[in-house]
């Protein structure tokens, strides 16, 4: 009755080589992606990642990720890596494959990416014929900001960025990058392909393959637009976004391939390979005297508070840096407010770094904060060994875990957000934090604070509930003074 | 297990905490195996699982899963397919 046992069995189909063991950027869930279930990037990873097993060139791959969604795909795949600023991945490209002109060179982009801020990289990447290949995920809208319109979204199709539905008249219309590239000259290879079905899968599995195996052969620049799912920016379900694929998305840009010489041109030599790194100071004249020292501004005197908020998204952590900043503009202070937050559209961690100064700021970072609030404990536990000492860490919760104790900074241990819901809301616990903050630190005046408080929160409910929240916090802070001190 | 009461050609193995559901294999599968748990699993999510028989090894769920590892298909080794059919293992093969 039995199916056999599973030693008869072999796997024919599995997790390539080409993806790491672990995806070592979150401390949990080390075998999942980040993407969302049913996401089309996922499945063209995987596809990439089978090229690069099958054709053997996983120790001479150098992958160029974008900005967009697939800005972590230097997590996932286990080949050189290289991350591009917005829209220049192949431009990076160009400068890794003739520089590396044995390596195998993927410039891996969405729509946002090389649609609209990169589409003067692509096409003259393109123009130039270089030997790359390009995989161009379209998904017909910015997922990773939230939904707003590309140059790729199609007639009629609502985003954030046109709610009525885009309108030719006023947008423009769908970009068609594929035929734009493939009225060039030097592209060998460009295809279309979709993920909205099997076939369709099969076919891009194969336009995939074929683009990455062009390059290994020296035959030029090649490219492959997946026309791929976003089911949590479509807001809908994953088989039906692969339908959508497949009955809507396919109607403007159909798929077929658009340019294939790969036939008629012939295997292009490997340029010679650029002089070695220790050649070019003798090469331009340079000698290695004469570098500056560092300079250490921040050690002279006036303010300059550094803070880092540090919790997970929905903690309120980036209003609590906003008011901060804006006080301090209120003040007459330098100040800057840089968030920071992954790329998932869920459950992802929060943080800002803040510094308030007298004299110009030179970088809104915050390496080393004066003042650490960490909402929670993988928070406290990155950042507890980055705060200067005599410095101050505020910490959402009872009691602080053994490793993260310090002798040598102040620490307030509160659980916060039960101080706030028994003044009616938990979710002004960043508030109770910010009061103590103001009181530990005594750089602003209240006045500024209100201010500022005034102008970001519009809801008169919510501005009495934080302002009640922000007296609380500077009064735990005096009835906590003498413990904090013993601790300090 | 087949009609005619030989072994499957298929197999499937689903990883419970790295899938995330989305149910792409379900639609995918040619033979119809696949099928969602009513359990989540570690992480809240309901995931997909081999019905337990009728998988032909085809792999196009493991080509539409979106995440690495979720889904792993084998396939009867040759030579036992090829002594099922009553025909010596070829090397050709």
């Amino acid at each position: 009755m039995s199916n056999g046992t599973e030693a008869e069995y072999e796997v024919t189909h599995g997790r390539p080589q080409a993806f790491y063991e672990n995806f070592d950027r979150k401390g949990e869930l080390q075998h999942q992606t980040h993407y969302c279930p049913g996401c089309g990037h996922g499945i063209v990873h995987k596809m990439l990642a089978q090229a690069i097993d099958e054709l053997g060139i996983q120790n001479r791959t150098i992958l160029v990720s974008p900005v967009g969604c697939s800005v972590f795909a230097y997590y996932y795949f286990d080949v050189g890596n290289v991350q591009g600023a917005h829209g220049r991945a192949p431009a990076v490209a160009t400068a890794v494959k003739r520089s590396h002109p044995q390596s195998i060179v993927v410039s891996y982009q969405g729509d946002g990416d090389l649609s609209a801020i990169g589409s003067a990289e692509i096409l003259h990447a393109a123009n130039r014929g270089e030997n790359i290949t390009v995989i161009f995920v379209n998904n017909a809208i910015y997922s990773m900001t939230g939904g707003q319109a590309a140059p790729t979204t199609l007639l009629g199709q609502v985003s954030t960025t046109t709610p009525a539905g885009r309108n030719a008249a006023n947008e423009g219309y769908p970009l068609h990058v594929s035929e734009l590239l493939a009225t060039l000259e030097a592209p060998v290879y460009i295809e279309r392909v979709g993920l909205g079905d099997n076939r369709q899968v099969a076919q891009a599995q194969r336009a995939v393959r074929r683009a990455v195996e062009n390059q290994v052969r020296g035959l030029g620049f090649s490219l492959v637009e997946v026309l791929s799912p976003c089911p949590t920016i479509w807001k809908m379900s994953p088989v039906d976004a692969q339908h959508w694929v497949r009955d809507v998305m396919e109607k403007t840009f159909p798929l077929a391939v658009l340019r294939d010489r790969t036939k008629d041109v012939q295997p292009k030599a490997a340029p010679a390979t650029g002089p070695a790194l220790e050649e070019i100071p003798r090469i331009l004249g340079v000698t290695d005297e004469g570098e500056a020292e560092p300079s250490d501004a921040q050690a002279k005197g006036g303010v300059d508070l550094q803070v880092r908020v540090a919790g997970f998204g929905g903690q309120g952590v980036l209003l609590l840096g906003e008011v901060l900043a804006e006080a301090g503009l209120h003040a007459g202070l330098e100040v800057s407010w840089l968030p920071s937050y992954g790329p998932e559209m869920r459950s992802g961690t929060s943080n800002c770094h803040v510094r308030l100064a007298r004299e110009p700021i030179d970088s809104p970072l915050v390496a080393h904060p004066d003042v650490l609030v960490a909402m929670n404990e993988p928070s406290l536990h990155k950042f507890c060994a980055s705060v200067r000492p005599g410095g101050w860490i505020f910490y959402n919760g009872e009691t602080v875990p053994e490793e993260c104790e310090r002798k040598d900074v102040h620490i307030l241990a509160r659980p916060f957000m039960h101080v706030a819901d028994e003044l009616g809301d938990g979710r002004a616990g960043n508030m109770v934090i910010l009061g103590a903050l103001l009181e530990a630190t005594a750089t602003l005046p209240q006045a500024s604070v209100d201010a500022a408080l005034g102008q970001l929160v519009k809801s008169p409910r919510w501005l009495t509930l934080d302002e009640r929240a922000l007296a609380r916090g500077r009064e735990l802070l005096r009835e906590s003074l003498q413990e904090v001190c013993h601790e300090g | 297990m087949t009609s005619a009461g030989k072994q499957d050609r298929g197999r499937l193995r689903v990883d419970q905490d790295e899938c995330k559901g989305c149910a792409l294999c379900i639609e995918a599968c040619p033979p119809h195996v696949i099928q969602m748990t009513e359990r989540l699993n570690h992480y809240g999510y309901r995931t997909a699982m081999y019905a337990g028989a009728g998988c032909t090894g085809c792999g196009i769920c493991f080509m539409v899963c979106p995440e690495p590892g979720a889904i792993t298909v084998l396939r009867l080794a040759s030579h036992v397919a090829a002594s099922a059919e009553g025909v010596k293992p070829c090397a050709g093969n």
